[in-house]
């Protein structure tokens, strides 16, 4: 890919537009190998320099109103930086990235206070996100009942599995409706009862003319709940289409058989 | 036609684009009740596995105020300041409210970075949420304050409400140091590991158990520096509206304030500048 990609402009209304976007991370690291020779004088490691890693390499797509991407790619394709640069809280090098709403993005990251309750972190992530304490308090009985958790809700967060912590942060993410909103293999570590529960509340969404974007390794959820699928591989994109055509590409890519 | 035509057509925004400074601040006002409930559910966090709980915000200055007490009264012998005890603590309490406004608001971007990459809100909000919650920690310190002043016999007067608009001015100042250090910090992080000695060094220059006055009564220069310095320009304040024997000079007023002034609009402007940038691993 040598030429500067460029986002097809189409009339339909776009809702994220993404402009030939880099995402590089810069790492002081000496760049030696482990080795025996080298693991003497470590002390005052001379050497260390700013390494350079280019985890998105210009990529570029539109999304238009109503479509609910799925993104693939292999572990390190770029894809969660990807996402987190779509949803600004991940600087790009070079490029932009345009949308009508501010999104909203989910990932397994997202922590807030393990120390306190988690009827408080309903409380704080809400205020994070800009709402009211009232509107919130009026929501935080759906958010505990949608997340199974009623009998834990007061207890610390860092009591809870990591299934249970997953659960209330998709559960307070999708508490409301977003214009856009970035699930990042958040849905992998529950249940397939909060699974099925948690993609009809997508579909919910994509049908209130929400965007949805999921980054998921299971093709089966991307097949089920996603009307356009974008693979990147190395920080490139490598094809734009339906889920079905671009998963059974990516699947012959892997070397896998099956769908899941 | 350009990209950012076709987007601006159809109304979209660039994302993670910087807001102008004013609007920035409006929305982070919007958002304050967020970093209050964080300061405050954080202060209740780091409370609830001790045993004595919320007992510790009074003991831990009275232990500490007791042990330099102690050392330094000793130490000191007769060259003590006049009225020692109520002159050390007033010190103490307020020299430690600007410490850990410091070391916190240092703290707060890269400590907070979970935060950071899942949510996206003004960043200056860490810093505020870093300042309210050592607010929380000087009140109880402020009352165990006005009881030894009480205990050693100092007349209470009308003068002691001035504490209210000294301890304004102080945390304004403290909040726009916070709001420096959290961007200094993440931009060059080794800076964290200079930050204990620039508040030792700051500990030991800023009269907090000696008066400079006395001690540098021979170099006009060195005093005149050392009675600007913001942190000695506080505790000046404090000790001359409460204790007999020591008065709030002009000059300390005009000191206080203009410093409060200062950091608050270089700490919010320099934050601001970066806001794009938090999210960066380096």
């Amino acid at each position: 890919m040598a030429a500067k990609s460029k986002p097809k402009l189409e009339d339909r209304k776009p809702v994220v537009i993404v402009d030939d976007v880099h995402v590089v991370y810069k790492v002081l690291a000496s760049g030696k190998r482990a080795s025996r020779a080298n693991a003497g004088g470590g002390m005052f490691s001379r050497g260390l320099k700013l390494r350079e890693v280019h985890a998105v390499k210009g990529v570029s797509f539109t999304i238009y109103e109503g479509d609910s991407v799925g993104i693939i790619g292999t572990n390190g394709s770029g894809k969660s930086s990807l996402m987190t640069a779509i949803a600004g809280v991940n600087p790009i090098e070079k490029g932009a990235i345009y949308a009508s709403a501010r999104p909203m993005l989910l990932g397994v990251g997202a922590v807030l206070i393990p120390a306190i309750s988690g009827l408080k972190n309903i409380l704080l992530g809400g205020l994070a996100m800009g709402y009211s304490r009232k509107e919130i308090n009026a929501s935080a009985k759906a958010i505990t009942d949608f997340a199974g958790l009623e009998e834990f809700i007061d207890l610390p967060m860092k009591a809870y599995s990591s299934g249970m912590s997953a659960r209330l942060r998709f559960a307070i993410a999708a508490s409301r409706d977003h214009d856009i909103l970035i699930i990042d293999e958040a849905l992998s570590v529950g249940d397939q009862q909060f699974r099925n529960r948690s993609e009809a509340r997508m579909r919910e969404m994509r049908d209130n003319a929400g965007t949805v974007f999921l980054v998921s390794h299971s093709m089966k959820s991307i097949i089920d709940t996603c009307t356009r699928c974008i693979w990147i591989e190395k920080g490139e994109l490598i094809m734009d289409g339906t889920p079905k055509e671009v998963v059974k590409a990516y699947n012959k890519f892997v070397g896998s058989t099956t769908v899941d | 036609m350009s990209v950012a035509e076709y987007a601006a057509k159809h109304g979209l925004k660039r994302v993670g684009a910087r807001e102008p400074f004013f609007s920035y601040l409006k929305h982070a006002w919007l958002r304050r009740d967020f970093a209050y409930t964080m300061a405050q559910f954080t202060n209740q966090a780091s409370m609830a596995g001790n045993r004595l709980g919320r007992w510790w915000l009074i003991l831990q200055p009275a232990i500490q105020a007791g042990v330099y007490g102690l050392i330094f009264g000793v130490l000191l012998g007769s060259s003590r300041p006049h009225n020692f005890v109520p002159f050390l603590f007033t010190g103490v309490f307020l020299f430690a409210f600007m410490q850990s406004a410091f070391q916190q608001g240092a703290s707060s971007i890269t400590g907070n970075f979970g935060l950071v990459r899942s949510l996206s809100f003004p960043r200056i909000l860490l810093p505020a949420n870093s300042t309210i919650q050592q607010i929380f920690a000087l009140m109880p310190q402020l009352g165990l304050l006005v009881v030894t002043l009480l205990l050693t016999g100092q007349q209470i007067s009308w003068s002691w409400l001035l504490l209210v608009p000294i301890v304004a001015l102080m945390i304004i100042f403290g909040f726009g140091v916070a709001a420096l250090s959290a961007r200094l910090t993440v931009q060059i992080q080794d800076l964290s590991k200079l930050i204990p000695f620039i508040t030792r060094i700051m500990f030991y220059v800023s009269g907090i158990f000696f008066s400079p006055a006395r001690v540098l009564g021979h170099y006009p220069v060195a005093l005149k520096i050392a009675e600007l310095n913001p942190v000695y320009v506080y505790i000046s304040l404090a000790r001359g509206v409460t204790i007999s024997g020591y008065s709030a000079s002009l000059q300390d007023w005009v000191a206080g304030i203009v410093w409060a002034l200062v950091a608050l609009i270089s700490g919010t402007w320099f934050f601001w500048r970066a806001e794009e940038r938090y999210g960066r691993e380096i």
